[in-house]
């Protein structure tokens, strides 16, 4: 059984521009799957239509065996338990320590109460400074997010994924706000939670060449349609040029 | 903008302020105010001010009983503020755009602050005075009700600017609406609503003092009984001690905003 399953996925913001159209896909656990696409084609709405930070409006999208569009308040809260998100802005509280943000992760498994009065089991807490550890930024652990660079700050939001023992991660253009040295360490540390811990990674991207370079697999998006889908070998110049368009071709080439 | 634009812009400043001059003008003679008179008046003012407000050694012996009374003022206006602004904490999380429960309790919320803000902490406490009685209670609740208001307004402002990137990703953890509001929203916002909460405290010890005439308590109240006595060196006093009191907070609250930023 695939973990995860889109089934004619559509979406429009106020009832008229649709962001995607009729959308099929399947993700088999484990895979590393890349969405390219230019701005504005419906990534970032496909990401957030499967862990439903977007109502669905048409269509199904099923993890593993379970319809998260049907799903109720505590059942979602569940789900999302199950599917950690990194993001472009990276997304922490800019003025709370490293290791705070990091616990954060785990507010899923967490009752109110436990959660505002920040009650974090020991176990918790070596969690997150083992991840630290692993991510190369356990020196910062006290240090509060705003000091951090780009690349640190993204690596504190990978270590808040993974805090709460994912089965797969979303990440919305994880390195188009890094310069390409920090890019290439994020990168790198995905495929290796991809490849070492098994977690399904789902990478909205907009650059074809990382894409390739790192994705076994990519869907290609056009104005919410998905006009490739395949390995990442069989991606070739005709496709890109359908998928972001003529002139921008060359933009990406030079 | 094109040169069109901003030449017709600036006739619009010039006319804007002739509109002001003229309705200054036909206010003051309305009103029979005439500017020319009453600055005439300011010597001698100032010469009874200075021959009048003296601070003298015999109402230095006073001071103890000033300074006990000061410091209840003080104190009532801490409390009223603190107290105020935990209620507008709920109010404002309740009536942010980004945060609120529902529309319902948005609009409530923002009715009850608007309400207690509109009408002044001179008019509530006259409004309490009828109601509660002469004493500090009354006083008190006057400062509250206005900080209320005024809180709640600064609250959701800063509760509206709070990133909302943080509550988007914590609600992906999985995350409760109390704990978004506790560990995302209210972090972000803490230094600007403290901030505000100081700049109340400070407000408050000034209109303390106003209540207190009205209300027949703190200082206030020694103020106008002196100044009805005619004692104007010990309203001098007075007015002194609030003077360095509030320089002091204002010094001390611009060191805690100094910090917490």
């Amino acid at each position: 059984m695939s973990l995860l399953k889109v089934e004619g996925l559509s979406k429009f913001y106020d009832g008229e521009t649709k962001v995607l159209k009729d959308v099929n896909f399947e993700v088999q656990a484990g895979e590393f799957l890349s969405i390219i696409g230019p701005s504005g084609a419906g990534k970032s709405t496909l990401l957030r239509c499967i862990n439903r930070l977007v109502e669905i409006n048409e269509g199904k999208v099923m993890f593993n065996g379970l319809d998260v569009g049907a799903m109720k308040k505590k059942e979602l809260r569940k789900l999302r338990t199950n599917i950690g998100m990194i993001f472009q802005h990276y997304n922490l509280v800019p003025r709370l320590t490293v290791i705070e943000n990091i616990l954060h992760g785990r507010f899923g498994y967490k009752s109110t109460i436990q959660g505002v009065l920040g009650r974090f089991t020991e176990q918790e807490k070596e969690q997150a400074f083992y991840l630290l550890e692993k991510l190369g930024i356990s020196e910062h652990a006290y240090k509060r997010c705003d000091q951090l660079s780009g690349g640190q700050q993204q690596r504190v939001g990978i270590c808040r994924a993974l805090i709460q023992e994912p089965k797969l991660i979303l990440c919305d253009e994880p390195i188009a706000s890094l310069d390409p040295n920090s890019s290439k360490v994020i990168m790198d540390y995905l495929k290796s939670i991809s490849t070492e811990m098994g977690i399904t990674c789902i990478v909205n991207l907009h650059q074809v060449e990382v894409a390739k370079e790192y994705a076994s697999r990519i869907i290609g998006l056009k104005q919410g349609e998905i006009v490739f889908d395949g390995p990442s070998k069989l991606l070739y110049g005709e496709q890109i040029e359908n998928i972001y368009g003529i002139e921008s071709r060359e933009l990406i080439t030079v | 903008m094109d040169a069109k634009q901003m030449r017709k812009n600036k006739w619009q400043t010039t006319i804007f302020l002739i509109l002001i001059i003229m309705i200054t003008y036909l206010s003051s003679f309305i009103t029979k105010f005439n500017l020319i008179e009453s600055i005439a008046t300011i010597p001698a003012a100032f010469s009874w001010i200075f021959s009048n407000l003296l601070i003298t050694q015999e109402s230095l012996e006073k001071l103890p009983q000033i300074l006990e009374k000061l410091g209840e003022t003080i104190f009532m206006s801490i409390a009223a503020t603190t107290l105020a602004a935990i209620v507008s904490l709920f109010l404002a999380i309740m009536g942010s755009k980004t945060t609120k429960v529902n529309q319902t309790f948005s609009v409530i919320a923002r009715f009850i602050a608007s309400f207690s803000r509109n009408i002044p902490v001179v008019a509530w406490s006259l409004i309490l005075l009828i109601s509660f009685g002469q004493n500090s209670v009354t006083g008190f609740l006057a400062l509250f009700v206005a900080t209320v208001g005024f809180l709640t307004r600064a609250f959701i402002e800063s509760v509206d600017e709070a990133n909302q990137s943080s509550v988007e990703a914590l609600t992906a953890t999985g995350a409760t609406y109390f704990h978004m509001i506790s560990k995302a929203v209210i972090p972000q916002s803490l230094p600007q609503m403290l901030s505000w909460i100081l700049f109340m405290i400070e407000t408050n010890i000034r209109s303390a003092t106003l209540v207190g005439i009205l209300t027949g308590t703190g200082i206030g109240y020694m103020f106008d009984l002196y100044y009805k006595n005619m004692n104007y060196n010990l309203v001098a006093l007075i007015t002194f001690t609030i003077i360095i009191a509030v320089i002091a907070i204002e010094l001390v609250s611009n060191k805690i905003r100094r910090v917490i930023l």
